[in-house]
């Protein structure tokens, strides 16, 4: 057992880390236009299902050409995909069809928690057994950028990742950079606080829902992705995401809609979600209340911020509600 | 000025809102919308290399062929309209209670609390009588902490019950893994022991007494909801908490009693779950029937009859899927896909009833 | 036609919403450089006409052209693209955002957003028009009267040719009126084209070139202003001739029925909302409440009512004197002498202690009624606790919702059909109606005809002064000086949550009000309160 102030312990809180960024991220801009999505957890499921699929299919068809960095674009962009196709499908309910958000958005965590399991199951069953992707393939998710990863200490603590973890990084930068600093973020803004007065402003407001919303999903499904293919190896485990895509619904609140708050909080999660297996005492049997310590601060941020009110940290105005023109 | 504003062209669809429509026809398009769901459902089953109709035909055989199937089916049913009619009076104040699952695990715990631990000092019915009683509180003290925090400071609650529910789920698992577990186990596995015969509900028509219970509560709470002065009162919440508290209401108070009913029925679930369908708590015991629950209300549009024949709807498809899943191999996580498809369908239905489509150039003058 | 000497053109727009008719084949034409102004009474579609025009709407049938070009508006930003910008009665400004922020919503430009470019045009075009704004300011830190200016501002910097102004005065002073008018006044020197809408005769009168007239949802026609006068204008407004006068009877006597000492109480953000507030309401007469939006009234009120937190201070209520009609009826029993403290009651308690207060607030759908609910839901709201047992009685509350209907004339397809359907009027009628059948000794009233066609208007006010003659002190906060000045008996006129004054409304000068609105006499203060 490493102390809790090693060196491995910050990697393993980034690598626990690394999926709730992506499901904070895409949602967190998918709440910024005023969608509240609590269907990450299903898109999640979609997005790692697919991802593993379009890299097993492709080593399949490959063969023994088959490249592992092809392998894991082709996984980037089915899960990028998936996710969106689900986030597509709550847009139409509820952008379009005015369906209720809260409920839509379970929908979609059942159906996506359903469609993962059996799309998972059913191609190992197909494989005869379960199916697994190829050695070099798990190692471009085991990742390390040559040279740099063989520094003393920096290399660890800074290089020692797989690309997508640097993709969360630059999407946690990016996001920030596009909301504070373009019009297509301050216009995105204005949706989620007051739709009404975005259209009145000549933005096309059901047009900056969906693509928020479908984007925000297909990045949220990067989380599932590195659950598959990094946490699990490549490998289908039966309810693999276990809870994350909530606890990116979670964060969003504890970083009060600042992605650079959810970058910091991600990696504060994902800590505190392998802290068990740092701390000395209480061993397996406390190891359950360690996991519900991320939900405890949730709580704690939550309540904490409806006390303080400060308007710069309040959720976006219209979340939650859906927006009709022609309504009187 | 672009030249594109010169041709005048209507837009393609519009929409007009119905005031309201005949029921039949209402009901028309919902029974329409589930058909879709389930030829969406057929298209992937036959994808995945199998004839829809033959999986169809075993799903329902497997669910409501007489005897034990039919038996399973009515159990799986029992908490899912159980906690849809503990979400009804919660979603009619427009409080977006997400945490029924959390409620129904904290009134489980404090049932299997008195189970594991009392069942040789208390006579049968007493025992389960605070079983029952316990499982009440415990559910509804779980709902009424995220009710303080929105009456008082107006705390976000569709996020704070959501939280709630993963807190709950992990003192199950350290209940599990530990005190309850390995310490009360003689095998030590980590696991919690089979409740004692005392603390097991009795049986009805083969099928645990809790779905009388059940049907008894949804009268109650159809009663509740449209004929009592609670009832009244949650509804004017629900529209507009500015005209409850201009009418003299005590909205707090309203709020917070409220939830603890509706934590307290889902707790209730809770101890049904525990001591009539599986005989002890594990961190299945709720198992997503919280989730489901809330789409199983709203899809009733917070009518405890109607939550009858949506609840039956859904348990048939979980067991239909436990029987395909041996039949066909077919995953049994195909009964939640199939379920978030008719969800999707039937949400997506409620447009067509609310609101007119008008294609362009028809129906512009009545 | 089609000369292209029009800005805008419109002809037989037809629009409706369900069963109801908004707009019926309206025709309407407006020349550049000119001001007009379109008049009709609540609920004659001049709204929702305008609505088509700035893309909110699409019609139903007929067609639009500008500059002589017929021209589809699809979208606010169709509309934005052909020169025409709304100011909507409801300012559509994001309240987080800046001033810079709002104004440069929606717009195409570079991706990146240089606050600083931003800025620099905002303050050439304040300086170009003699706005005063700072680009910086959050929306949310700013009074009506800037929101308006930035609302402005938003409009001309997108390149609006024709400016469509949805009731611009009704929330300002008549001091902040005058300023908006001169700026119109300069825009129109400029070669903009305007469009006022308005039920405000005098203004009306004096800011536009022509008026055009709506009446339930029909177009009744256009005339130039100087050639009419305001008796005119009503009858094409109203399609019949009115009077405008306004009944103000005398009372036998009159009793102290309120008093308010030394208030105090802060709005929900925290800013102080009533200072030292200290004044008596008599029984027996009408007292006026005047203000700019947001000076305290709604506070005011709502403390009286038991419904908003009092800091410090004191309201003591008095009974009726036992010889007093309202005693007489035996409905209220006078205890002692002494007032009742109301301060630190609930209304429940308030009701409680025998008081009987009706309370008809500015948020009539939103506080006073429940939206969704019939006329009998309606009429539990106040009285569902009566009667023993965990079930409501609806009986009661049936009997009073059909009394209601037949006595006051409210159009209601049945009386549970939800009010949220029923037109403005008639929901106003369902609330008061549902005040005064409690034989209140209290009566307080926000804004009552706001939103009410005139016909409306005049049972409004005929019930109100009913329950003056009857006894009771009727409290009325309005917006409209001429109504307050021929309706009441006194005026109370709140600035900044402070008494400005109280004057004999029979004596007085709308300039004399407007002055007490904005600024606070120091030498005056106690003596007149």
């Amino acid at each position: 057992m490493s102390s809790l102030f090693s060196i491995s312990f910050v990697i393993a809180a980034v690598a626990a880390g690394a999926p709730l960024l992506f499901g904070t991220l895409g949602e967190l801009l998918t709440e910024k236009s005023g969608n509240l999505n609590l269907g990450v957890e299903g898109m999640m499921y979609m997005g790692g299902v697919a991802g593993l699929a379009g890299a097993y299919y492709y080593e399949q068809a490959a063969g023994a050409a088959s490249s592992g960095a092809v392998a894991a674009a082709i996984a980037t962009v089915c899960a990028f995909l998936a996710a969106a196709f689900g986030a597509f499908l709550y847009s139409v309910l509820t952008i379009t069809l005015r369906a209720n958000q809260n409920v839509t958005g379970l929908a979609l965590t059942i159906f996506g928690t359903g469609f993962g399991n059996l799309v998972g199951e059913a191609m190992g069953n197909a494989a005869g057994g379960f199916v697994a992707v190829s050695q070099s393939t798990k190692n471009v998710f085991i990742g390390g950028i040559p040279v740099l990863k063989d520094l003393p200490v920096v290399g660890k603590l800074l290089f020692s990742y797989n690309y997508l973890v640097y993709l969360g990084l630059a999407l946690a930068v990016a996001l920030a950079w596009f909301l504070d600093r373009t019009r297509t973020g301050l216009d995105l803004r204005s949706v989620g606080e007051d739709p009404g007065t975005a259209d009145a402003a000549g933005i096309d407001v059901t047009r900056y829902k969906y693509l928020a919303t479908c984007v925000g999903g297909g990045i949220s499904g990067l989380g599932g992705l590195y659950v598959v293919m990094a946490q699990q190896q490549g490998v289908w485990v039966h309810d693999c995401v276990n809870g994350k895509g909530w606890i990116a619904v979670a964060l969003v609140i504890f970083a009060t809609w600042s992605p650079w708050r959810a970058l910091v909080g991600s990696m504060v999660f994902g800590g505190l979600s392998v802290l068990r297996l740092y701390m000395s005492w209480g061993g397996n049997r406390l190891a359950p209340i360690y996991d519900i310590v991320p939900y405890v601060a949730t709580v704690v941020v939550l309540i904490a911020v409806s006390i303080r009110q400060r308007r710069e940290s309040q959720p976006p105005a219209s979340l939650g509600n859906a927006y009709f023109r022609e309504e009187r | 000025m672009s030249a594109q504003h010169i041709e005048h062209k209507e837009p393609l669809l519009r929409l007009a809102k119905r005031d309201d429509i005949a029921r039949p026809k209402a009901w028309a398009i919902r029974a329409a919308a589930i058909l879709l769901a389930l030829v969406t459902g057929g298209l992937i089953i036959l994808a995945l290399g199998h004839s829809p109709i033959e999986v169809y035909g075993s799903m329902i055989g497997g669910s409501l062929s007489k005897g034990r199937a039919l038996r399973e089916t009515v159990k799986k049913a029992i908490p899912l309209l159980g906690t849809a009619l503990a979400i009804a009076p919660a979603f009619k104040m427009k409080f977006w209670n997400i945490g029924a699952e959390g409620q129904i695990l904290a009134g489980a715990i404090a049932a299997s609390y008195f189970a594991l631990f009392w069942a040789e000092r208390l006579p049968k019915t007493v025992l389960l009588v605070v079983m029952a009683a316990a499982a009440v509180i415990a559910g509804g003290l779980w709902g009424l902490i995220p009710a303080a925090f929105k009456a008082r400071w107006g705390t976000n609650e569709t996020l704070f019950t959501l939280m709630l529910n993963y807190i709950v789920l992990g003192f199950v698992k350290y209940l599990q893994a530990g005190p309850w577990g390995p310490d009360l186990n003689p095998n030590g596995y980590p696991k919690i022991p089979m409740f004692a015969e005392a603390a097991l509900l009795p049986k009805a028509l083969g099928v645990h007494i809790g779905w009388i219970l059940v049907l008894a509560l949804t009268v109650l709470m159809f009663v509740y909801l449209n004929y009592s002065k609670h009832g009244y009162e949650i509804a004017v919440v629900g529209e507009s908490v500015r005209t409850a508290q201009y009418a003299g209401m005590d909205v707090p108070a309203i709020v917070r009693r409220t939830m603890f009913l509706s934590g307290g029925i889902a707790g209730l679930m809770g101890f049904l779950q525990v001591s009539g369908a599986s005989g002890s708590l594990t961190e299945n015991t709720a198992g997503g029937i919280g989730f489901t629950a809330i789409t199983v209300a709203w899809l009733a549009k917070l009518d405890p009859f109607v939550m009858i024949a949506i609840a039956a709807l859904l348990a048939v498809l979980e067991k239909g899927a436990d029987t395909i899943q041996t039949i066909y191999t077919i995953p049994a996580s195909a009964a939640e896909m199939l379920t978030g498809i008719i969800l999707f369908f039937m949400l997506g239905c409620e447009f067509f009833i609310n609101y007119r489509v008008i294609l362009r150039g028809k129906g512009a003058r009545k | 036609m089609g000369t292209g000497n029009y800005a805008i053109e419109l002809r037989e727009l037809t629009k409706t919403f369900g069963d109801v008719v908004a707009n019926d084949k309206v025709s309407l034409a407006l020349e550049r450089g000119e001001i007009l102004s379109l008049l009709g009474e609540n609920g004659s579609g001049k709204t929702t006409l305008m609505n088509m025009l700035s893309g909110i709407y699409f019609p139903d049938g007929g067609e639009i052209l500008v500059d002589g070009k017929p021209v589809t508006i699809r979208s606010p930003k169709d509309a934005h693209d052909l020169g025409i910008g709304m100011i909507h009665q409801h300012f559509k400004l994001v309240d987080v955002l800046t001033a810079a922020e709002n104004i440069i919503l929606g717009m195409k430009g570079k991706g990146r957003l240089d606050r600083k470019a931003v800025a620099r045009e905002v303050r050439a075009i304040s300086e170009k028009y003699g706005f005063e704004i700072d680009p910086d300011q959050k929306i949310y830190d700013m009074s009506v009267s800037q929101k308006q200016t930035v609302e402005i501002v938003k409009v001309l910097y997108r390149g609006a040719n024709v400016l469509i102004l949805d009731e611009p005065t009704a929330v300002l002073t008549p001091q902040e009126t005058e300023k908006l008018f001169d700026v119109l006044r300069s825009m129109k020197a400029d070669g903009k084209s305007i469009i006022i809408i308005t039920h405000k005769l005098r203004e009306v009168m004096e800011i536009s070139d022509k008026v055009a007239v709506l009446r339930k949802g029909q177009y009744i026609g256009t005339v130039d202003t100087a050639d009419t006068d305001p008796q005119r204008l009503t009858e094409m407004m109203v399609g019949r001739s009115v009077s405008l006068n306004i009944e103000r009877p005398k009372t036998e006597y009159q009793d102290l029925r309120l008093e308010v000492k030394g208030l105090n109480c802060r709005r929900d953000d925290g800013v102080k909302a009533l200072e030292d507030v200290t004044f008596q309401a008599m029984g027996g007469e009408i007292l006026g409440i005047a203000g700019i939006a947001g000076s305290g009234q709604k506070e005011l009120l709502e403390s009286i009512a038991g419904l908003h937190k009092v800091e410090s201070g004191h309201i003591f209520y008095y009974p009726p004197r036992p010889d007093s009609d309202l005693a007489r009826t035996g409905l209220h029993v006078p205890t002692d002498k002494a007032g009742e403290e109301l301060v630190g009651k609930t209304p429940t308690q308030i009701h409680q202690i025998g008081v009987s207060l009706a309370f008809v607030p500015e948020d009539r759908l939103g506080m006073g009624l429940v939206a969704d609910m019939g006329m009998v839901g309606n009429m539990m709201l106040k009285s569902y606790q009566s009667g023993k047992g965990p079930l409501v009685d609806r009986k009661a509350p049936k009997a009073l919702a059909e009394i209601l209907k037949d006595e006051l004339e409210i159009a209601t397809p049945s009386i549970s059909t939800p009010v949220r359907r029923l037109s403005g009027g008639n929901v106003q009628k369902v609330l008061v109606g549902r005040e005064i059948a409690s034989s209140p000794t209290v009566l307080m009233t926000a804004y009552p005809v706001r939103g009410l066609d005139i016909n409306s208007a005049y049972t409004i006010y005929d019930l109100l002064n009913e329950q003056k003659k009857l006894g009771a002190a009727v409290i009325l906060v309005g917006e409209d000086l001429d109504v307050l000045l021929e309706l009441c008996d006194r005026i109370m006129v709140l600035c900044g949550g402070r008494v400005s004054g109280v004057v004999d409304a029979a004596k007085t000068t709308k300039e004399e009000v407007g002055l007490l609105m904005t600024h606070i006499p120091t030498d005056r203060e106690e003596a007149d309160a």
